[in-house]
């Protein structure tokens, strides 16, 4: 791994970063559990991928179309992603907003039709770039899962991808699971990355529980789509640690020997190797980082729960003005209740 | 102009004012369409705004709102409105919430036009009027001109308006329509409905090609003594509710004419919305001439199951009562 040249510093950030998400998760997970958030899914595991792939990229000129479980590890692309993802949870409507500056979109539940946006939006900002005479600086990245790989919009992503030479990485998360449907069951392919090769693109697969790796392998896809060289896929493999969502029981499915021995290559434990290999690690400092992130996530969730809600919201935004249709529903709204 | 040249000018016009116009589909490109809609784009503006698509209708209309969300303005077509199957997750799941899901972070400029309509003996899904399935989907504005004149005004409007729109053209109307179509700058604004003619005994309501054989059936009927105006929706999201009550209040009787399966069709929204609004006027019960409630049949099937002239004439006469 070429990792040399990745400063003490930033590792300590992604770790610190990584450390955080699942804190994140496992609040909201339990914010479920006191009936304060809806469904939400686990980070258990993707915080390698996740983090690995926000610090190969540039916050303010990249753009992150994640699914959904990767909200809660994008903190360096801005506060607001996790805010408005605490807000999504609880069933805010804001919580779809991510404001500007922020180039993150919010959670995608419908799997993999965030891929064709992932391309519009890289062929947009290609012709961007070609309309204002400059070279293109900027790349999409967009997150699927193994079980999303087997979506209709995949295949024609990463088909039309390649035809435009679009600046797009395709990064996918292969955790083994799709709910309780094993990765095998989703392909015969050897990797899921070698299903580049049809679309006609560079595929790779990499450790998803080391975030150094994942970092090189976006960095790399990231150097190649602002080139003008097109697309490429990346297959992380890892392991999902936890339930598929809160509404899930993965005793049900999961082999619990595979789980056990998962765990030893949990992400949070792979990089904390990589810490201590660089005198980077103490447990103070890691102690220190977890009650930052506590608090951190408090301030969200309290946030959250204050923000103000009005029902009449459910009219806007549907169209930029109100139909005379919609108005006359606004106005009888709330009659008879 | 014919229609579909009114819709070429019209394409051509668009992308000239605005450089972030993007077409794009399958065929646009050198073939220029296959009815030639897109005809000399790509010669005018250049491979990298009219872009020739894999065949893929999903990824088509997908992409358009990842570029919209980049701030391009796209206008993809769809070959024809039946495949539009193969794009529904992303027309009816993503463009037409792109707007709502992120509260208007984006929005989601885009127009996808669409060929649709019977009448030219088209092979299987390519007559498939699916109007009513598209008005069902919150936030998606439905417009469907039936004049080349509207073609060139509402295309317009359309591009410009900051919300998805879905222009259905009708394949017969293409070239068989033609009429007077303003050669500057002409806007139809959506929600106005457009009456032909000032007959006062009943009420034809219609929209796309229908209007075209709704006025060759008023003329019918005024040789026979009843006048009929014809009220062209050209939207049906939004809806003139205005005109529609109107016509109503003026005429008491009314005969709607879609050419779409009858069950759940966009008619349907049309009686309720005069049960609501204009009741009191009716003097009979409104008349539906509709497709079956069968799938688009073959060639062979076709004028059995399109409503004609004939059929509308029919309806028109059992509205003011004069056959059962």
């Amino acid at each position: 791994m070429a990792l040399v040249g990745l400063d003490d510093s930033v590792v300590k950030e992604m770790y610190s970063q990584m450390l955080a998400a699942r804190v994140f998760s496992q609040r909201l997970f339990n914010l479920q559990r006191q009936g304060r958030a809806g469904t939400n899914a686990p980070v258990d595991g993707n915080e390698a991928t996740i983090v690995g792939a926000a610090f190969a990229l540039d916050p303010e000129r990249d753009w992150v179309l994640p699914q959904y479980r990767e909200l809660v590890g994008l903190e360096r692309f801005g506060k607001d992603v996790l805010d408005r993802y605490v807000l999504f949870c609880i069933g805010h409507p804001d919580g779809g907003h991510i404001p500007e500056p922020v180039r993150v979109w919010p959670p995608q539940i419908s799997l993999a039709t965030q891929l064709p946006h992932a391309l519009g939006m890289a062929w947009g900002l290609k012709r961007e770039a070609e309309m204002e005479s400059r070279p293109n600086e900027s790349c999409v990245l967009a997150f699927i899962g193994d079980g999303a790989s087997s979506e209709g919009d995949f295949y024609e992503t990463g088909n039309f991808a390649a035809v435009l030479d679009a600046p797009l990485v395709i990064l996918l998360v292969n955790n083994g699971w799709a709910i309780s449907t094993p990765a095998s069951s989703q392909t015969r392919a050897k990797t899921f990355s070698e299903k580049a090769k049809g679309f006609g693109m560079p595929g790779v697969t990499v450790d998803g529980t080391d975030a150094l790796a994942v970092f090189d392998a976006v960095k790399e896809a990231r150097t190649r789509a602002i080139a003008g060289a097109g697309p490429s896929l990346i297959e992380a493999i890892t392991y999902r640690l936890a339930p598929h969502t809160t509404a899930d029981d993965p005793t049900r499915y999961v082999p619990p020997e595979e789980l056990a021995a998962a765990r030893e290559r949990d992400p949070l434990t792979v990089m904390k190797s990589e810490m201590e290999r660089r005198g980077l690690w103490s447990e103070d400092w890691e102690a220190a980082t977890l009650v930052q992130a506590d608090e951190r996530m408090e301030q969200a969730v309290l946030a959250a729960e204050a923000r103000p809600l009005d029902p009449e919201s459910l009219f806007h935004h549907v169209f930029d003005e109100l139909t005379p249709r919609l108005s006359r529903q606004r106005q009888n709204f709330g009659a008879g209740r | 102009m014919n229609m579909v040249e009114a819709i070429n000018h019209t394409l051509h016009r668009e992308m000239t004012r605005d450089e972030r116009v993007m077409v794009f589909g399958q065929d646009v490109g050198v073939n220029g369409g296959v009815f030639r809609a897109t005809e000399g784009l790509l010669n005018g503006f250049g491979a990298r705004r009219v872009v020739d698509t894999p065949l893929a209708e999903g990824v088509i209309a997908g992409t358009a709102v990842g570029l919209a969300a980049a701030g391009m303005i796209p206008v993809p077509e769809i070959q024809f409105l039946g495949f539009s199957y193969q794009a529904y997750h992303q027309i009816a799941g993503q463009v037409a919430r792109l707007r709502y899901r992120t509260r208007s972070r984006f929005d989601a400029p885009i127009t996808i036009r669409s060929p649709f309509g019977g009448g030219v003996r088209t092979p299987e899904l390519h007559s498939d009027s699916l109007e009513a399935q598209y008005a069902n989907v919150p936030g998606l504005k439905i417009v469907m001109p039936a004049s080349a004149a509207d073609a060139k005004g509402l295309l317009t409007t359309a591009i410009r308006d900051p919300n998805p729109v879905l222009f259905l053209e009708p394949l017969r109307g293409y070239r068989m329509i033609k009429d007077d179509v303003p050669l500057g700058e002409h806007t139809v604004p959506f929600g106005q409905a457009r009456t032909l003619g000032d007959g006062a005994d009943v009420v034809i309501i219609a929209w796309s090609f229908m209007v075209e054989l709704s006025r060759r059936a008023a003329v019918r009927l005024a040789d026979q003594g009843v006048s009929a105006r014809v009220l062209d929706l050209r939207t049906l999201v939004p809806l003139d509710v205005e005109s529609i009550v109107s016509a109503v209040e003026t005429c008491g009787r009314v005969v709607v004419v879609q050419e779409a399966p009858e069950t759940s069709g966009f008619s349907s929204e049309v009686i309720a919305t005069i049960n609501d609004e204009a009741f009191y006027s009716l003097e009979a019960p409104v008349v539906r001439v509709s497709g079956y409630d069968a799938p688009y049949p073959t060639g062979m099937l076709e004028d059995y199951y399109v409503p004609d002239v004939d059929r509308i004439v029919a309806g028109v006469l059992k509205a003011i009562g004069e056959i059962a």
